[in-house]
């Protein structure tokens, strides 16, 4: 019993770490058409923006407000680097998304490579909470407290979007312009502000995953960010694209289906079982969980 | 009447693509033999024993520099082949990297741990490779455009946590696995048998460009390059859009996987990096480097991006750069912050990469010839 808790408390945190990839991603890719690669990098940067808050930034540090003050840092910072990828580098390129591809798959390559230089290759320490490295006991299992962590930021993660999506302006031209965009451009909504605004959010949410990501992995490396992407384009195909709820489902999904196999098959054959899913579900039902029908 | 029962298929040849009237001079006569010139020319470049101070570490005759050449060769295939799904058929996979890692795999394992005689081998893992890229194509395109670049990268995902997972102790995991060479023929063993690797690796370049070519020429090409643009004027004359990409799938899969047995033999066996999404990443930038879907633009790109790519990590720890300040010095010593940003810049600047120079500079030349008109 204590084992089938545990595993499914630590799938469920794996699901929350690809949701908050996963979301941003969907997103960006429902609304502007754009496979982002250099999401990998938003999530590297989160990560080692609030590293290196946590060992600068006066106030910030490992523990108690100083670690909020340190991840709020690494979000600003992933935010404020989506903004920037967007306004400087996707926005030129409007509607050639070919093109908006392959400009993020050379940030990618260039983003991880600075990172590479400035920091080094190898995973360093993680100013971790001294509580997140603790467990609490549910139902008999011993959880690490950083997959609690990861839970509940998922969670709110994910209310805070369907609420933005559902209740607010912006949230519908965004809603719209996935279902839509000449739609919506034709109605005389700029939607390129919209473009701006999801890539601030993925690129926030993104770096939020990357905080807390290493947290959970005790390390942060500059290759991380490209392994979590693979298994967020995953979520965001099973979950149908431009979904966040579908995303959220699909990440549930994988996480689990990933734990648990990984724990009572062989290490590894966890991942393999997620490409048989998409498979699976490419065959069934091409569109996705939720298909391109529901948005928000 | 008669004009309704010509088949629908037998489209008219395409025009050449340099119309004949205008070649005047002898560049004109000689251009339709420029390819095979260069072939001979890189054919006999190991007799030679000039060296190219700045641009080759030794001799063009010494091992390592016959060894980078052929890994840039066999690069230059690679990127000819891959130019076939993304530049002739519009496919953007991201998934290129598993047929050329299954091709150096399958080499390494059938040859090391089961021991089979090279040609042997060889020919297994050519095989596997081809039906791996149709077996997982047929289901990646079920799937379009932005979709399938997700899938095929999921796929190749699997390939490498295969490799890294190392069930069963046969792909050495983080390691890599070496190529046991004593079943090999001699004449591929050993330092001073690398130019016979080297025409290997040209052999390998020039039967891709030469099928690729083949493939663009052929009616099969003409449907391919409808699919590019646009995908619906192919199913209304008829015909399958799945199954022609089936097709470029599965061939463009098999010339990556036959470019991973050379480059097996090339670096004497196989490393785990080679099956990250990384690689096909590269070969997407080789590609728009050198102007996708045309003939000479990917060669010319893979050839450059390896060649950089080697060059730059001598560069970069090189003492000019060291004594550069640190804010300089730092990203200059990652050949992939470089050329991350070449490729950037090329995005913006030269949409039809390299292969575009020519038509670019065109005005340019009008512009000094124009007296003598």
């Amino acid at each position: 019993m204590g084992t089938i808790v545990l595993l499914t408390l630590t799938g469920l945190g794996l699901a929350a770490l690809y949701f908050l990839v996963a979301a941003g991603l969907s997103l960006v890719f429902g609304l502007a058409d754009v496979l982002n690669f250099a999401h990998g990098l938003f999530l590297s940067v989160g990560a080692y923006g609030t590293w290196w808050a946590a060992n600068h930034l006066p106030g910030a540090g490992p523990g108690g407000f100083g670690f909020v003050l340190a991840v709020a840092f690494g979000v600003a910072a992933g935010a404020l680097v989506g903004a920037l990828v967007e306004l400087v580098m996707i926005r030129p390129l409007y509607s050639r998304n070919i093109e908006q591809v392959l400009v993020t798959v050379g940030l990618s390559l260039a983003g991880v490579a600075l990172l590479q230089a400035s920091w080094g290759a190898d995973p360093r320490d993680f100013p971790r909470p001294e509580w997140s490295r603790q467990v609490t006991v549910v139902l008999g299992a011993k959880v690490p407290n950083s997959i609690l962590l990861l839970i509940v930021a998922a969670v709110v993660v994910l209310a805070a979007l369907l609420a933005f999506l559902r209740y607010t302006r912006y949230g519908l031209i965004i809603r719209a312009g996935v279902e839509n965009r000449e739609m919506v451009t034709a109605l005389g909504i700029d939607v390129r502000k919209a473009f701006t605004l999801v890539f601030v959010i993925g690129g926030a949410v993104a770096a939020l995953a990357g905080g807390l990501g290493g947290v959970y992995y005790g390390s942060v490396s500059p290759s991380q960010g490209g392994s979590l992407l693979i298994f967020a384009f995953i979520v965001v195909v099973i979950g149908g694209m431009g979904s966040v709820v579908g995303s959220a489902y699909a990440a549930v999904v994988v996480g689990l289906l990933q734990q648990f196999v990984n724990y009572y098959g062989t290490s590894g054959a966890g991942d393999l079982c997620v490409v048989a899913l998409l498979a699976a579900v490419l065959l069934l039902r091409p569109q996705g969980i939720a298909g391109k029908a529901v948005t928000a | 009447m008669t004009e309704l029962q010509t088949p629908v298929v037998a489209a008219p040849a395409a025009a050449p693509p340099d119309e004949p009237e205008r070649r005047r001079g002898w560049f004109g006569i000689v251009r339709p033999w420029l390819p095979l010139v260069a072939l001979a020319v890189f054919a006999i470049l190991p007799y030679s024993t000039v060296s190219l101070p700045g641009l080759f570490d030794g001799p063009l005759n010494s091992p390592g520099t016959l060894q980078l050449l052929a890994i840039c060769l066999v690069f230059g295939g690679l990127a000819a082949g891959y130019d076939l799904l993304f530049g002739r058929t519009g496919m953007l996979s991201f998934g290129h990297a598993l047929y050329f890692a299954a091709g150096v795999y399958g080499t390494d394992i059938l040859v090391t741990k089961g021991g089979l005689p090279l040609w042997q081998a060889a020919l297994l893992t050519l095989a596997g490779g081809a039906i791996l890229a149709a077996l997982l194509g047929a289901i990646a395109l079920r799937t379009a455009g932005i979709a399938f670049a997700m899938v095929t990268l999921a796929f190749a995902q699997v390939g490498a946590t295969l490799v890294a997972l190392d069930s069963g102790g046969l792909t050495g995991g983080e390691e890599g696995l070496p190529l046991d060479v004593s079943g090999l023929p001699d004449s591929l063993v050993g330092v001073a048998n690398t130019v016979n690797l080297y025409w290997l690796a040209l052999a390998y370049l020039a039967l891709v460009v030469f099928v690729v070519a083949r493939v663009a020429a052929s009616p099969t090409g003409r449907v391919l390059a409808g699919l590019r643009d646009d995908e619906r004027r192919i199913g209304v004359l008829g015909l399958d859009p799945y199954r022609f990409k089936l097709v470029a799938f599965t061939l463009s899969g098999s010339l990556a996987t036959a470019g991973g047995v050379i480059y097996c033999l090339l670096v004497g066996g196989a490393s785990p990096h080679i099956t990250s999404s990384e690689l096909t990443l590269s070969l997407l930038v080789m590609v728009v480097l050198g102007g996708p879907g045309t003939r000479w633009g990917p060669v010319i790109g893979g050839f450059l991006y390896m060649y950089l790519d080697h060059r730059l990590t001598d560069f970069g720890s090189s003492s000019a750069v060291d004594s550069l300040p640190t804010v300089l010095s730092a990203p200059l010593s990652q050949p992939l912050f470089v050329l991350g940003t070449v490729f950037i810049l090329a995005v913006y600047f030269f949409p039809g990469g390299l292969a575009s120079l020519k038509t670019r500079l065109t005005p340019l030349h009008h512009l000094t010839s124009r007296p003598r008109r």
